[in-house]
């Protein structure tokens, strides 16, 4: 008998190694372990067994039993690994075909510019406000102390409702909002439309977008507001950005200042988009003027402040290299979606 | 303003190169534009003197020349220009010499005859044909008689200059003028400035005041008027080196006399005009308003209505010049002039805009007293006029001059606190170091106590308050100069509530897909047409635009569709094949609104053509939208009276009785009148309602702990039957254990009857503390398909 059992894991051995299929695995299972099995059958014969025989050859079985199960799992796996390699490649996919197309939109450039300008002012602690785009003339000229014949006023300049009221032609009028609402410590941007007669060319567009910055409180010097700026670019444009101030002349501030920036094409060794001088312009500033904050009737003795006003399409197309404004209001979406 | 360096120098020394002088003047406050070189690229060009000038037989206009350029042998040279004649003197190019442009000169034949050379006009060595002086404007460039055959044209006049283009604010009319930026010159390098000669030797007969009278009859319109006299007028050419200044300079030059009011209009910056005095009946100038109605020749030859208001210089009888403006043609110099009177006057600039816009006449005169000019600087002027006078032995000059100045300007000291000073620019400058600067401006400076007290020249009319000088401080010192430092205030950085949802609706629709476009806040009054808004409605209270640019941006826009009806049409016209796109903007009405007489206020619209879109993919990202603001519970209203829409594909928007918006199928005619072909849909939202609706404070609700229990049904409804009153009868008959219904299907065709619709329902029942036992669930559902059958008698089956 123990004779017998040793045939039955010969053969159990060499029929699960020519099994080729879980099918066939299962199938041997039954056949070699099943209640209809040899193995089976043997132990059941023990009944005619003495004792100590029957307890040896029990021993013996299931031994034999369980290399059987062993090697029946050993089979088992194997065959499950071919069978999932199989599927696998039987599911190989290309994966060098195109994806599913899954859209995002694109924000405006106009809107990616001023929310990039918005967050570097806003890391520096300035309050992002607004002002409405239909204004009048004390807000857009007489508060910010625009002489009655300043040339700005005129209808050839102006866009204008009636005699009193104005499409707004700077953000600096939220400087006189501001100034009448709000007590010092102010610090604030704002982005906003503005509209000027301008024909629509390659560079003039009768509506365009302003980011205006104002900061007043005590003690408020030209050295913060060449700081407040300088830092800025630095954030905005990079590290590496320098900037530089040139006297200028504006109605609302004094002394007054135009800010160039390193040409951000050539970096400042001169080139076709700086003109060869290696820097650009990008805004004006300059200190309140004194009649400025008392409009917000502030003590002009204690209180010191900055302004500041950027062009956004300007911006913009320094940044992008668009080489026409007019593009921004076309609204093609094969413009707008290259700002992703 | 035009500054040829040349010039400059002749009242500050200049001592470092063109450009430096550039980068320094841009840092001290003088932008500038461009620099126009001049006399470059011009090689052997000499003075020819013509000996002989014969015609040339093949040719009407050509005729052949013998020169004498200083060699040996005279040249042959075969020109076409009408002005030559023997003994002239004329610039020659002699062959493989060099001309602007890059023109080089060979040897030529000319109609069988051969040229050694060409004759050159001012276009030809490099001037715009706007600055060729008068006399040489139809020809070639006749030279003085006294140059030399053989001399080189460019070092013997002197060619070679440089012309700066400086950008003058309009806070700095007084540098408009050689004087004004020399004075600025002199600051930025720390040179002297010395003034031009005015002492005049005074030959003419008689003195001023036998001459002329003058008689101020509006102060307020003329500050001062300055008269002088020459006698013995010889009308003739400038040298050219005044010639060639005021060429430089931009301006044509024309005889000695207009040349000389020119060349000290530039120097100082205060017109002047010369009247034939022959024409100034009665010796006397009166200086008045015209009457009503009265008519002006002025020197161009035209008649001019002129305006009640406008300022005019009578003689006894009439008006002799247009004051400020133009100068009368009775009174103009002629050739044969022998005694001009000469006009310094200070005409206020407010009078004189209001007049030259009532005319369409803006003369550089009128310009400049428009910029506002220094009535102290009338004198001087008409001084310096005769100086020159009597330096181009242009005329004898008479004594004296009638100067009526009724209230002189005097210049007045303003105290500068140089602690404030150091305050506002954030340095640390000694008093000493700021009366430097101010001393180098030509101010005068006093002490008073630990301040000074300083006193600007009366041209400076920008200096008016201690702010002024302190900017005059910064700019001298160098803005580069100062330190950089950070404000030290501590300050929040926010935004407001609606920027904020803006920020977040232009995010949720960027990812729903969705471009963002911006148009323009002004429009066509015809989009309000097109898109067929009623005569009565809101969206007609319209804010029109006084002087638009055109009419299709005349009024402020009261809603955005038509913009983005725009847009779509624009890139449907371009073939995109789709796109969905959104603005969100401000809309004006000419509705008071608290203190305003108008109303502004943002709108959202959302647009779309092409693709899947269609009116519940853009319902789906309205909804997915406003759940992402946390704006609470919309119900949609079928709407067919907006005839922008489709009648049957059209939804106003609710929350409760608010309506915030419109969502819709837009009317085949209005998007046919767009251009776009495909079905196109929109929606608008009122935004700024949005704000106080919205709620997008989160708040946890616990998972459920129990299972859900869900029962789906089918009903046959009318066609007319909403799926939101369907969804209304269920919500209101299920009771509290209803936790969420939704329509899943809607089937037509095929088994079910025309005129209706089969739609499925699908719903969960669920117990926030217990598994729901089958009694509990039938009990409810049982009531839902009743209340279903007794409201809607709907045939309906459970699935």
């Amino acid at each position: 008998m123990q004779s017998q059992l040793m045939n039955l894991l010969e053969e159990a051995r060499e029929q699960l190694k020519n099994a080729s299929t879980l099918a066939e695995a299962e199938e041997l299972r039954v056949r070699l372990l099943g209640k209809k099995s040899k193995l089976t059958e043997i132990l059941r014969s023990m009944g005619s067994l003495s004792p100590d025989e029957r307890k040896a050859l029990g021993q013996a079985a299931n031994s034999v039993r369980a290399e059987i199960e062993g090697l029946l799992a050993e089979r088992l796996a194997v065959l499950k690994e071919a069978q999932k390699e199989l599927k696998f490649k039987a599911e190989r996919i290309d994966v060098t075909e195109p994806g599913s197309p899954v859209k995002l939109g694109a924000k405006h450039p106009i809107t990616v510019t001023i929310e990039e300008i918005t967050k570097v002012f806003m890391s520096m602690g300035f309050t992002v406000t607004e002002g409405p785009e239909v204004e009048d003339v004390f807000h857009n000229f007489d508060a910010l102390n625009a002489a009655p014949d300043h040339p700005a006023r005129d209808m050839s300049d102006t866009f204008y409702i009636d005699e009193e009221k104005l499409l707004r032609t700077q953000t600096s009028t939220v400087q006189v909002h501001t100034l009448l609402n709000k007590k010092p410590p102010i610090k604030v941007i704002a982005p906003g439309r503005c509209f000027r007669c301008d024909t629509p060319d390659a560079t003039h567009s009768p509506m365009f977008h302003q980011v205006e910055g104002l900061v007043v409180g005590e003690g408020i010097t030209m050295a913060d507001l060449k700081g407040t700026l300088d830092t800025f670019v630095k954030l905005m444009f990079g590290p590496e950005m320098k900037t530089k101030f040139r006297p200028h002349h504006f109605p609302f501030t004094e002394p007054s200042a135009e800010m160039d920036v390193s040409c951000f094409k050539c970096g400042g060794k001169g080139c076709r988009i700086c003109k060869g001088s290696g820097w650009i312009e990008i805004l004006g500033c300059g200190m309140v003027h004194p009649n400025v904050l008392a409009v917000g009737g502030l003590d002009t003795e204690k209180y010191t402040g900055f302004a500041f006003g950027m062009g956004v399409e300007r911006i913009a197309m320094l940044k992008y290299g668009v080489d026409d404004i007019r593009l921004f209001y076309e609204n093609d979406a094969r413009f707008i979606e290259q700002f992703k | 303003m035009l500054v040829p360096v040349e010039w400059l120098k002749e009242y500050t020394d200049v001592k470092v190169s063109t450009q430096e002088f550039c980068d320094a003047m841009i840092m001290s406050g003088s932008n500038l534009e461009t620099v126009d070189k001049y006399g470059e690229e011009i090689e052997n060009v000499v003075v020819g003197k013509i000996l002989s000038v014969e015609k040339h037989q093949d040719s009407d206009h050509l005729v052949i020349c013998m020169v004498d350029v200083g060699q040996e042998e005279p040249l042959q040279i075969v020109t076409g220009a009408p002005n030559v004649f023997a003994g002239a003197l004329v610039p020659t190019v002699l062959v493989g010499g060099k001309l602007p442009g890059g023109i080089k000169i060979k040897k030529g034949k000319l109609r069988g005859v051969e040229s050694f050379g060409m004759f050159c006009s001012h276009s030809e060595l490099g001037y715009p044909d706007k600055i060729v002086p008068v006399k040489h404007k139809d020809g070639v460039w006749i030279l003085p008689e006294d140059s030399v055959p053989g001399a080189d044209v460019v070092e013997a006049f002197q060619l070679k200059g440089e012309t700066v283009d400086f950008e003058i604010t309009p806070n700095r009319p007084d540098c408009l003028s050689m004087l004004g930026m020399a004075r600025e010159a002199a600051a930025t390098f720390g040179e002297k400035l010395v003034y031009p000669m005015t002492q005049c030797k005074e030959e003419g007969e008689g003195t001023a005041s036998d001459y002329i009278s003058v008689e101020i009859k509006k102060p307020e319109l003329c500050r001062r008027y300055v008269a002088r006299v020459v006698t013995d007028v010889k009308i003739e050419e400038s040298p050219w080196w005044m010639q060639k200044r005021l060429m430089y300079a931009g301006v044509r030059p024309i005889n000695n006399i207009v040349d000389i009011t020119n060349y000290v209009m530039l120097e100082y910056g205060q017109p002047l005009h010369a009247f034939d005095i022959r024409q100034v009946k009665g010796n006397k100038i009166v200086v008045d308003t015209a009457a009503e109605g009265e008519t002006f020749t002025t020197l161009d030859g035209t008649e001019r209505k002129l305006p009640a208001d406008a300022l005019l210089i009578k003689d006894a009888e009439r008006g002799v010049a247009l004051a400020g403006i133009m100068g009368g043609l009775n009174s103009e110099i002629e050739e044969d002039t022998v005694t001009v009177l000469v006009e310094s006057a200070n005409f206020t600039g407010s009078g004189i805009r209001s007049t030259s816009k009532k005319l369409g006449l803006r003369t550089e005169a009128s310009a400049r007293f428009e910029k506002g000019i220094d009535p102290n600087l009338t004198a001087d002027a008409a001084d310096r006029v005769c100086y020159l006078i009597e330096l181009l032995g242009a005329g004898k000059v008479v004594k004296g001059s009638v100067d009526c100045y009724p209230t002189p300007v005097k210049a007045e000291p303003i105290e500068v606190r140089p602690a404030r000073v150091n305050a506002v620019l954030g340095i640390e400058l000694s008093a000493d170091e700021m009366t430097r600067i101010f001393e180098s401006l030509e101010m005068k400076v006093e002490a008073k106590g630990e301040n000074l007290l300083v006193t600007a020249p009366t041209v400076r009319m920008d200096m008016e308050k201690e702010v002024d000088f302190i900017e005059e401080v910064a700019r001298i010192y160098g803005y580069n100069n100062l330190p950089t430092t950070l404000p030290e205030m501590n300050c929040q950085a926010v935004k407001s509530r609606k920027q904020e949802l803006r920020d977040l609706a232009k995010e949720a629709l960027v990812g729903m897909g969705a471009d963002e476009v911006q148009t323009y806040s002004f429009v066509s009054p015809k989009g309000l047409d097109l898109i067929r808004v009623p005569e009565d409605a809101k969206e007609r209270k319209l804010i029109k635009l006084l002087n638009p640019l055109g009419e299709d941006t005349s009024i402020m826009r009261t809603t955005l569709l038509p913009n983005m009806l725009e847009v779509l049409g624009r890139n449907a016209s371009r073939n995109n094949a789709s796109i969905t796109a959104f603005e969100i903007g401000n809309t004006f009405l000419n509705i008071p609104c608290g203190d305003n007489f108008h109303t502004e206020s943002d709108a959202l619209v959302l647009g779309a053509y092409g693709g899947k879109m269609d009116f519940f993919l853009l319902k789906g990202m309205v909804e997915e939208l406003l759940t992402k603001l946390g704006v609470p519970a919309r119900t949609y209203q079928a709407e067919s009276a907006n005839q922008a829409f489709h009648p049957g594909r059209c939804a106003r928007i609710l929350v409760g009785e608010q309506e915030i918006g419109i969502l819709g199928e837009i009317h085949p005619e209005v998007a046919d009148a767009y251009g776009i072909s495909a079905k196109a849909y929109c929606c608008e939202l009122k935004f700024e309602d949005l704000v106080g609706l919205a709620n997008t404070e989160i708040v946890y609700k616990p998972l459920p702990k129990y299972p859900a229990s869900s029962r789906d049904i089918a009903l046959l409804l009318d066609e007319s039957v909403e799926a939101a009153k369907v969804e209304a009868i269920i919500r209101g008959a299920a009771g509290s254990l209803l936790e969420s219904v939704a329509l899943f299907d809607v089937y037509r065709g095929k088994q079910v009857p025309e005129g209706k619709k089969s739609a499925a329902f699908t719903m969960a029942y669920r117990a926030a503390d217990h598994t729901l036992t089958e009694e509990e669930v039938v009990k409810a559902h049982t009531k839902v398909l009743k209340a279903l059958e007794a409201e809607l008698g709907a045939a309906l089956r459970e699935m």
